[in-house]
């Protein structure tokens, strides 16, 4: 049984007689009570997505249903479902805290006492500065905020739109943590982000890029459907080594990856070649290892298709 | 060694009212180094970064930036250095090369320099064609690698880049930092804060700052070796999870 | 309808109805958090009569004249008194002679003569007909006519006491304004354009730069996605500024009758009632802006530029509309404060009824139905 489906979505913004596609035949479903990640840059249309699915914007061709119902005809049932964190922070800056969480709860016609239990884990956090105005929160602490005005009315549906953007790690972590117990609650949750390394904590993910999907799946079986050998190499000079590997002709790609080169060898080219090739510039420090692709480098080998 | 340090922060303080933002940090960065300056949202960062840029006055400490003052020389420190940051950058309604002469002119730059810089940015990004076009119709990417290229545009001793990578995607971001190491290899000392932890991986020294002081400070290994941790993100985790404060 | 049919609808009434509520409560705590706003929009009203009723007046008080009595007689006698006595002149000189006129406009001192020539009152008993020259120092025109106007008016005073039996009743030649406004005070010009003006202000451009405001935090994307009717949050924001405008109304009014003594000759009901409605079409226009505008600068520059410079030039209040060019005329007639402004200066300084206020009542009314249309017509259930 699906909560989110999505069919042939295409979209596009027309400013000075300039058309620019947002979203280009997009296709893909969402399982109840699933964890479901879209992950992509700025710009790969992941709001215009999110705003399609929760009946604010209309697309020009395709058709989305959210809880079965159709995000044209149905908005008004769908809206009284669905909870939605957009991606600014969009609560009233001069309210408190408390006063914003009451004001939610009544506009989706309950109280925050019906649903306390729902949102309890989250907002014991806040609920010290409940007298706060919601402007004078730190980041991580807006977010827990506005996370439980979205989730005040119960929804079957949540959309997170970049709820994670500009926030440390730390927090991000600790959001994610709370993802994870709503989604025990049976909450289906569709979260975007431009951070790759969140793709793990969903069930599954779309990558998106420039209005197209360039991968669906778990995020375990994007990075086992990684084709290509990869490598890690490093040594005391990392610009040169990559300078050197960029050069050589079994490579297809190489870029930066923490405290390796990630290299992608061209197919019938093997590790041996390469370590010989390398081996023999004198490298001071050389290491050369079997790569472990990630969520990005899954991402940056699906881009260049 | 000491003509080497290019930034010297020795105890600087800021207090806003009663609360303690930066709280007597001392560190140096030496001259063409990739500087990370980390901490969680709140740590204090911002604030450092501004008393370093000369755009706040410090409430204790010493701090010098390309030898200026941070007191007194605040005019000198800002001909000295380049700023960029991921929320502004350049005017979006300026096309590539308006932009490039703007910045020149700001920094009192001669009409020759302006132009012989701009065709040589111009012909390193692949952006000639594009030269003409407004800043505001490019892709984010190709904004965040211009952007920096006007930041260093007057040839600064130190560039401070304030997150310049959110939300920028994967194969820019390392056409970025590869921008970023070609800057301090000529020699331009790089100032850096970024969330993605892996970019922390590529910067020779890393400071973690934790309810504004400095926690941690050393390369990217041996803070890993000092923290019994794989990545820099264990590391950022266990020194960030030992904040009691949080605020922006 | 059945019972449960019944339950159900009361429920949903009650759930709009408190979402109706704590949306106004929000809005409210908006406002009241905003103190220097808050501030303005209540203060403005009350400096704005007190620059317009004090110090902008084209009043002028206590002008020194001259006075050239050729007849030395008991009505001119009487008729210097009455000028002297009036909080307009001061009679500074008696002349003797015309050639001392010159002389003391000269001086600068005196901004009107007035000269009786004789046998001023033989005339005026037998003839029935008598005349006084005035002669006014036109170096400042709108002085000089001020002071002649006000001067006519004292003389045409005391020639009706004194003529009384014999008055026909078409030979009274005063100006209209003059009529209902015998003191000649200016604040009867101004409480109506005040309240124009204040009105538009705190309705139009607050109730448009709020929504927008909704629109650019990104507020109003959560708000369109929530159960709540969309017109219902345009409505709901519409409310708190239509208290905050029946205070100013209130205070304009309290202002009015006692720090600048213009009395309420009309029914003090429908004067209020009149004031509500064009609150009401004030509100409908700021709704209409915020349809339209997508920032809060643009909102406000509509406000102003669309609204409130044509309130202040083509209402009548500032310029005669009867003296301008066709063309401004004909847009005067979509403007709705030249409405209200005549319906104020009739109840409230005429003193006349509904009766002879109902065409503008009504064209108030169609405007306000035709803005209040377009404007929920026009708000969008959706983003774009």
């Amino acid at each position: 049984m699906y909560s989110v489906e999505v069919q042939h979505i295409s979209k596009s913004y027309t400013v000075k007689k300039q058309t620019t596609p947002a979203l280009k035949d997009i296709s893909f479903s969402v399982k109840k009570g699933e964890l479901f990640g879209i992950i992509g840059p700025d710009g790969a249309g992941k709001t215009s997505l999110f705003r399609i699915l929760t009946t604010l914007l209309l697309a020009d061709e395709g058709t989305a249903t959210v809880e079965g119902m159709n995000v044209v005809n149905e908005y008004k049932a769908i809206r009284k479902q669905v909870g939605y964190m957009p991606g600014r922070f969009s609560l009233y800056q001069d309210l408190t805290v408390k006063e914003n969480l009451d004001f939610f709860a009544t506009i989706f016609n309950t109280t925050v006492d019906e649903n306390y239990d729902l949102i309890k884990d989250i907002y014991v956090q806040i609920e010290p500065f409940a007298d706060r105005k919601a402007g004078k929160l730190s980041g991580g602490m807006k977010q827990k905020l506005a996370l439980s005005c979205a989730l005040i009315h119960r929804p079957t549906v949540l959309f997170l739109d970049e709820p994670t953007t500009g926030v440390d790690a730390v927090s991000r972590k600790e959001f994610w943590e709370m993802l994870k117990r709503l989604k025990e609650q049976g909450i289906t949750i569709l979260v975007s982000t431009p951070y790759m390394d969140e793709a793990e904590m969903c069930d599954r993910v779309a990558l998106i890029q420039n209005g197209s999907i360039l991968s669906i799946d778990t995020p375990q079986q994007i990075v086992a459907s990684f084709a290509e050998t990869m490598l890690a190499v490093r040594s005391t000079n990392m610009l040169q080594l990559l300078n050197k590997v960029r050069e050589s002709s079994f490579v297809e790609n190489a870029y930066p990856s923490g405290i390796y080169h990630h290299v992608i060898l061209k197919q019938h080219a093997t590790a041996e070649q390469l370590e010989q090739e390398l081996q023999a510039a004198t490298f001071a420090g050389l290491e050369i290892k079997k790569g472990q692709p990630t969520i990005e480098d899954c991402f940056m080998q699906l881009m260049r298709i | 060694m000491a003509s080497d340090k290019i930034i010297t922060v020795d105890h600087l303080t800021k207090r806003f009212g009663v609360f303690t933002a930066v709280d007597a940090i001392t560190f140096d960065v030496h001259k063409g180094e990739i500087f990370g300056f980390l901490g969680a949202n709140g740590a204090g960062k911002t604030t450092a970064m501004r008393m370093l840029c000369g755009l706040s006055m410090p409430t204790s400490g010493k701090a010098t930036v390309a030898g200026y003052d941070v007191y007194t020389q605040n005019e000198q420190i800002k001909k000295s250095i380049g700023y960029m940051s991921q929320k502004f950058s350049l005017y979006e309604d300026l096309t590539v090369k308006e932009n490039m002469q703007l910045y020149g002119g700001i920094y009192g730059k001669s009409n020759a320099f302006i132009k012989e810089k701009t065709a040589f940015i111009l012909e390193h990004l692949h952006l000639q064609d594009e030269a003409n076009k407004l800043v505001g119709s490019l892709p984010l990417g190709w904004k965040q690698k211009l952007a920096f290229s006007v930041a260093i545009f007057h040839e600064p001793e130190i560039v401070f880049l304030d997150e310049p990578t959110g939300g920028v995607d994967p194969v820019t971001r390392r056409e970025f930092w590869n921008m970023i190491y070609q800057a301090a290899d000529n020699g331009i000392t790089i100032f850096v804060t970024t969330h993605y932890m892996d970019e922390a991986e590529y910067c020779n020294r890393v400071s973690i700052m934790v309810d504004g002081k400095v926690e941690a400070l050393d390369t990217p290994a041996m803070l890993k070796q000092q923290y019994q941790s794989a990545t820099m993100d264990d590391v950022f985790l266990k020194l960030a999870r030992k904040a009691t404060r949080s605020g922006d | 309808m059945k019972p449960q049919q019944h339950t159900q609808a009361k429920q949903k009434n009650g759930a709009a109805r408190r979402q109706f509520f704590s949306f106004v409560k929000k809005e409210l705590l908006h406002i009241w958090r905003d103190k220097r706003t808050l501030f303005i929009l209540l203060g403005m009203p009350v400096v704005q009569i007190i620059i317009f009723g004090f110090a902008l007046t084209n009043e002028v008080k206590n002008s020194k004249i001259a006075v050239l009595d050729q007849s030395k007689d008991a009505a001119t006698a009487s008729l210097i008194a009455e000028l002297n006595a009036s909080r307009y002149f001061d009679v500074e000189a008696n002349l003797t002679s015309y050639k001392e006129i010159e002389a003391a406009f000269k001086k600068g001192k005196i901004k009107l003569a007035v000269l009786l020539p004789s046998q001023f009152a033989e005339d005026l008993k037998h003839v029935n007909k008598a005349s006084v020259q005035l002669i006014a120092d036109a170096s400042d025109p709108n002085v000089a006519n001020t002071l002649t106007n006000y001067a006519t008016a004292v003389i045409m005073d005391y020639q009706d006491r004194i003529t009384n039996k014999q008055r026909l009743p078409y030979s009274i030649n005063v100006e209209t304004r003059m009529l209902y406004n015998p003191q000649l005070k200016g604040a009867y010009n101004f409480v109506p354009g005040v309240m124009a003006m204040v009105l538009l202000l705190v309705c139009t451009m607050m109730t448009a730069i709020t929504i927008v405001r909704e629109k650019e935090m990104g507020t109003m994307e959560i708000m369109l996605v929530s159960p709540m009717r969309p017109q219902m949050v345009v409505i709901a924001k519409a409310v708190p500024y239509f208290l905050l405008s029946s205070i100013n109304i209130a205070s304009i009014l309290l202002l009015s009758v006692f720090a600048l003594e213009v009395p309420i000759n009309g029914s003090l009901l429908l004067l209020v009632t009149e004031s509500l409605l064009f609150t009401l079409v004030s509100l409908s226009l700021g709704l209409l802006i915020s349809s339209a505008a997508a920032s809060q600068q643009v909102a406000m520059f509509i406000s102003l530029v669309a609204l409130f410079l044509p309130t202040v030039m083509l209402s009548g209040f500032m310029f005669p509309i009867e003296n301008m060019p066709f063309p401004l005329r004909m847009i005067s007639n979509i403007v709705p404060a030249k409405w209200f402004y005549i319906i104020v200066r009739s109840v409230m300084i005429k003193g006349v009824g509904l009766a002879a206020v109902w065409k503008e009542t009504l064209i108030l009314t169609g405007m306000l139905l035709f803005f209040l249309t377009v404007a929920i017509k026009r708000f969008k259930i959706r983003l774009q």
